[in-house]
């Protein structure tokens, strides 16, 4: 597989964060649901739910309640 | 038999298709109702019906063929005025179901429209090296007391390693504070994992603003500006992909 380096082009992780979450969401005919894919792709799946630290809360522990 | 796969939805008739090659290799076209226009693109129906796009979705090489696909034509179907992107992989029966769609939801659409009308989305990420602490003396170390020395040593790391996300978090705050002040509106993503970006450092901001076009100079000066010493990435502009719902995704 190839990552695009961000400096070259687009990065497809970059890409990726706005296609599978932003949109207008229709319900076609056709229309999966991308939460219902199994993603069983290893890299696929970093790439997808990258690991989120800082945005998402504080570490376990760190005693940073809110 | 074939399928329609829809790009985006902009105002307008069906003039001017974007005239890039969609995802399945077709020249896009337009299916309009009323004043609004979707662009959308016929494709087999094998490898874009459920199973199809199911599978495609787990084969990261066919994931980024249709990524790239659908990104280029909706950034053609806005170059000319507002458009309002559709989430990847939708896919219709044929132009009656699109119709429909468009005549069912036409009010939805005028909405995202006029939000996204003159302005564009930019992503804003920071990186920064977590771990560095500001104080970088050595522990203390007591030369006959190892077993001490070891501990203060590793509450020394422990701390520095406190203090340096603590700084992080703080550094990323600037900079999505600096860019939302010339943004009308922002979404934030999940990080990314450090595998991905091939940087030591790690990604503490991953952020998207919309931003008028009016704004655009100013917006980029205040995030190449903010940051103080960490690394921070701006790309775009992108077609607003991340606002084209009044809520975040």
């Amino acid at each position: 597989m190839t990552l695009a380096h961000p400096d070259d082009e687009l990065s497809l992780v970059d890409l990726l964060d706005r296609l599978l979450a932003g949109g207008v969401v229709l319900t076609g005919e056709v229309t999966i649901s991308l939460a219902e894919v199994d993603l069983v792709h290893v890299s696929l799946r970093a790439l997808i739910s990258s690991v989120s630290t800082l945005a998402v809360g504080p570490d376990p522990g760190e005693g940073d309640g809110a | 038999m074939s399928l329609v796969w829809v790009y985006a939805v902009r105002d307008g008739d069906a003039d001017d298709p974007p005239a890039v090659s969609g995802v399945d290799g077709e020249r896009p076209r337009v299916v309009a109702a009323g004043t609004l226009g979707a662009v959308v693109g016929t494709v087999a129906d094998e490898g874009f019906d459920e199973a199809g796009l199911a599978a495609a979705m787990e084969d990261l090489a066919r994931l980024e063929a249709l990524a790239r696909a659908h990104h280029a034509v909706v950034v053609e179907a806005g170059s000319a005025g507002a458009v309002a992107p559709v989430r990847l992989a939708t896919v219709f029966r044929d132009d009656e179901a699109v119709v429909a769609m468009l005549r069912e939801r036409a009010d939805e659409f005028e909405a995202a429209l006029d939000r996204v009308r003159g302005r564009r989305e930019w992503g804003v990420k920071v990186y920064a090296d977590t771990r560095a602490g500001g104080d970088d003396s050595p522990a203390p170390a007591p030369g006959d007391r190892p077993g001490t020395a070891y501990l203060l040593r590793r509450k020394a790391d422990r701390d520095r390693g406190a203090a340096g996300r603590e700084r992080a978090r703080a550094v990323a705050e600037s900079v999505a504070d600096a860019a939302g002040t010339h943004a009308v509106d922002v979404r934030r993503f999940a990080l990314q994992d450090a595998r991905l970006s091939g940087r030591n450092e790690e990604m503490v901001l991953n952020a998207t603003f919309l931003v008028d076009e009016t704004q655009e100079a100013e917006f980029r000066a205040a995030v190449t500006g903010a940051g103080d010493g960490a690394t921070v990435e701006l790309t775009g502009p992108w077609p607003p992909f991340s606002f084209a719902t009044a809520d975040p995704p």
